[in-house]
C-alpha cells in the first residue's frame, strides 16, 4: 500500500520559503509526475516525501500513518536518483542486495529476489561487475533493481532519465511505465520534461515557485489548462499565447491556440503572415510564422505535405472550439468562446 | 614535419623533467656517496665523484657510537603514533564539516590552518613548562601528542577535501536503502574514503618523521628520534662529513623506502584530492 498525503507541508531554507504550505494526495498505485521549470521546488518536494529534507511545517502521512518525523530508512520508500547514486565499491549484486542486507533479510530470499530483479532488468550477465564498468542505461537499471527488491510502499524518481541520451531515454521511459503496470506500486516521478510527464503519468502536478499550478490527468491539462503558465508549459511545441487586440476580440486578455489547432488555408484566414523557420519532419511540418501585429512568431503544425518555404506568405485559421481564453490574471475562463 | 616538431618538443620536456628530477635528488645522492668515503676524501677539493675507495667504516662507527635502533624505534613510534591519534580525532571532525556544514564551518577550517602559520618557537616556553609540570619531557608520549597537534590542521584539511569528493547522493541513497548512521559509515562512507585516509596517513607519517624543531628541542636521550640522531652528529663534530652523511642516510632510508612503495597514494595526497 502506498497512499501519500501531504497536509500543509511547508519548507523554508533559512528565510527563503521554497515551498509555501501545500496540500496533495497521492493515491495508492498511482503514477504521479511532478513537473515544472528548474527551481520550481519539485525535487525539494520529493526529498521532503523521502525524508531527506525536514519539513518546516505541516504533516506527511504514508498509508495514514504520520511519517513527518521518521528518518528516510523508516518510511518504506525507495528512491532512484538522477546520478543513479550506486555504491562504486560494490558489485552490481551487492548494490542490489544492500537494502535487503540492511533489512536483515535471509540469504536465500535475497538471492531469489536478486535473480528475479536481474532477470526482469536484463542485468543477469552483469551481476559481478562494478558500476564503473556499466553504461548509463545499465547503471539506471541497477538503481531501479536496488529500488524494487525491497518491495517499497512507493518509488520516488528524481529526474532519473536526464543523464541518458535521447534514444535510451525513450526506451527507459517505456520500461518504467511497464514496471509500473507490473508492480502496481505508487510511483512519484520528478522531471522538467513535459513530454515525460505526458507520456508516463496518471496524474501530473504542475509546480511553479513551490506552488501547485494544476493537478490533473495529462489530457485534462492539455485540454483545459487552468492558467497561462500551465497552458504554455504543457504541450509540444508550446501553445501560442496572444494578447492585445487579437485577444480582446474574444473578450479575453490572453488567448491560447495550440500549433496543432491552426489550419493553413489558401486565402483569407484570421492571421496572415510570413513563414520564418520551417521544420520539415516528414510526418509534420512546423512553421514559425511572423505576423506583423505580433511580437513573437506563431508556431503552426501542418501536414508533412504542406510545401511552404521561408519567406512565403501563409494564411491561418484557428479552430474556434480549441481557443483557450484567459482573464487579466492569466486564469482560464470557465467556458469556451 | 609537424610530427617531427612535436617529437622534438617531447624530448625537450623529457630532458627538462629529468634535469629537474636530478637537481632535486642531487643532495641525497651526494650524501649517499659521501657516506661511503673516508673522511679525507669527503672534504677533498676538487670533489671526488664515483672513483674512490668505497668503505663502510662510517656506518660501523655511527652504529658503535650511538644507539641507532632506539632512535629508529622512537621515530617509528612518534611518527605512526601521532598520525594515528590525529586520524582518530580528525575523522569525526572532517566528517561533520564535510557532510553537515554549519554557518561557521569555513571560518573554523581557516582558523585551524592559520594556527599552522604561527611560529612554533612562540609557544616553545609555555609548552616546555607544561611538559615539565607533567613530568613528560623527553618522553615518547609528549612527542606523540605534540606532533599530533602540529599536524592536526593538515590532517583535518586533507580528510575534509576527500570527504567532500564523496557525492552526497550516495549517502542519501544509503539512507533510503534503510541504513542507519552506523551502517552508512561502515558500509558506504569508509570504504569510499579509504584511498583518501590512506594517503593522509602516509603524508603525515612523513611530515612527523621529518619534524625537527620539537623533536630536537623536547628530547634528550630516551625519546630521541632520528632527527636528534642526525643532529647529534652535526653539532660538536661538524667536520666529520662522512659520518654525518652515514647517519643521515640511515635516518632517511626507512622513510625513503616507504615513500618509494607508496608513490601513487602520495601523489594523490600531495595534490590534496584535486586530481581524480
Amino acid at each position: 500500500m502506498g497512499r501519500i498525503t501531504l497536509d500543509k507541508v511547508q519548507k523554508k531554507f533559512g528565510e527563503v520559503e521554497v515551498i509555501p504550505p501545500l496540500d496533495l494526495t497521492i493515491e495508492d498505485g498511482e503514477f504521479v509526475v511532478f513537473v515544472g521549470p528548474s527551481g520550481c521546488g519539485k525535487s525539494t518536494l520529493l526529498r521532503l516525501i523521502a525524508g531527506l529534507e525536514d519539513v518546516t511545517g505541516g504533516e506527511i502521512r504514508i498509508d495514514g500513518k504520520p511519517a513527518t518525523d521518521l528518518p528516510p530508512a523508516k518510511r518504506g520508500l525507495a528512491m532512484v536518483f538522477q546520478s543513479y547514486a550506486l555504491y562504486p565499491h560494490m558489485s552490481v549484486r551487492k548494490n542490489i542486495a544492500f537494502p535487503m542486507k540492511m533489512a536483515g533479510m535471509d540469504q536465500a530470499e535475497q538471492e531469489r529476489r536478486i535473480t528475479k530483479a536481474a532477470d526482469a532488468l536484463n542485468l543477469t550477465d552483469y551481476l559481478d561487475r562494478r558500476p564503473g564498468q556499466l553504461s548509463g542505461g545499465q547503471r539506471q537499471r541497477v538503481a531501479i533493481g536496488r529500488a524494487i527488491v525491497r518491495e517499497p510502499a512507493a518509488f520516488l524518481f528524481d529526474e532519473p532519465l536526464s543523464n541518458l541520451d535521447a534514444a535510451l531515454r525513450v526506451g527507459m521511459r517505456m520500461e518504467i511505465s511497464e514496471l509500473h503496470k507490473t508492480l502496481a506500486t505508487t510511483m512519484v516521478y520528478v522531471t522538467h520534461d513535459q513530454v515525460e510527464a505526458m507520456t508516463m503519468a496518471d496524474k501530473i502536478v504542475v509546480l511553479r515557485a513551490g506552488h501547485i499550478e494544476q493537478v490533473g490527468s495529462p489530457l485534462e491539462l492539455y485540454k483545459a489548462p487552468r492558467n497561462t503558465f500551465v497552458a504554455g508549459f504543457i504541450g509540444s511545441p508550446k501553445m501560442n499565447l496572444l494578447t492585445g487586440a487579437t485577444a480582446a476580440k474574444h473578450n479575453a486578455s490572453t488567448i491560447g491556440i495550440r500549433p496543432e489547432h491552426l489550419d493553413v488555408v489558401s486565402e483569407g484566414g484570421t492571421f496572415t503572415g510570413r513563414v520564418g523557420v520551417a521544420e520539415h519532419l516528414g510526418s509534420d511540418t512546423f512553421f514559425h510564422v511572423h505576423i506583423p501585429e505580433m511580437t513573437e512568431p506563431m508556431t503552426v503544425r501542418a501536414g508533412g505535405e504542406v510545401g511552404l518555404r521561408h519567406g512565403d506568405t501563409i494564411h491561418l485559421e484557428p479552430r474556434a472550439e480549441h481557443i483557450h481564453r484567459f482573464d487579466d490574471k492569466g486564469l482560464r475562463f470557465a467556458c469556451h468562446a | 614535419m609537424a610530427r617531427a616538431i612535436s617529437h622534438r618538443k617531447k624530448m625537450m620536456w623529457t630532458a627538462l623533467a629529468w634535469g629537474i628530477g636530478l637537481l632535486i635528488f642531487f643532495p641525497i645522492l651526494w650524501t649517499f656517496l659521501t657516506s661511503f668515503k673516508a673522511e679525507a676524501t669527503a672534504i677533498a677539493d676538487p670533489p671526488v665523484w664515483f672513483f674512490f675507495d668505497w668503505t663502510t667504516e662510517n656506518y660501523t662507527a655511527v652504529l658503535e657510537r650511538s644507539n641507532y635502533p632506539l632512535a629508529l624505534m622512537n621515530s617509528i613510534i612518534i611518527a605512526v603514533g601521532s598520525t594515528l591519534l590525529g586520524i582518530i580525532i580528525a575523522v569525526p571532525a572532517a566528517w561533520a564539516m564535510a557532510f553537515v556544514p554549519g554557518k561557521r564551518t569555513k571560518d573554523v577550517l581557516l582558523w585551524m590552518l592559520s594556527n599552522k602559520m604561527l611560529p612554533a618557537v612562540g609557544v616553545l616556553y609555555p609548552l616546555v613548562l607544561i611538559a615539565k609540570y607533567f613530568d613528560v619531557l623527553d618522553s615518547r608520549i609528549l612527542l606523540v601528542v605534540i606532533l599530533m597537534l602540529i599536524n592536526l590542521p593538515i590532517i583535518v584539511w586533507m580528510l575534509y577535501t576527500y570527504f567532500r569528493e564523496i557525492p552526497g547522493e550516495i549517502l542519501e541513497a544509503a539512507r533510503m536503502d534503510g541504513a542507519n548512521l552506523k551502517n552508512e559509515i561502515i558500509y558506504v562512507l569508509t570504504p569510499m574514503a579509504v584511498p583518501g585516509i590512506a594517503s593522509t596517513i602516509l603524508l603525515n607519517i612523513i611530515l612527523a618523521w621529518n619534524e625537527a624543531f620539537w623533536t630536537i628541542l623536547l628530547t634528550t636521550v630516551n625519546a630521541a628520534p632520528l632527527t636528534k640522531f642526525i643532529a647529534s652528529f652535526s653539532a660538536p663534530e661538524g667536520l666529520f662529513y662522512a659520518k654525518l652523511s652515514a647517519a643521515s642516510i640511515m635516518a632517511i632510508a626507512p622513510i625513503l623506502i616507504m615513500g618509494w612503495f607508496s608513490q601513487k597514494q602520495l601523489v594523490r595526497g600531495l595534490t590534496f584530492g584535486a586530481v581524480k
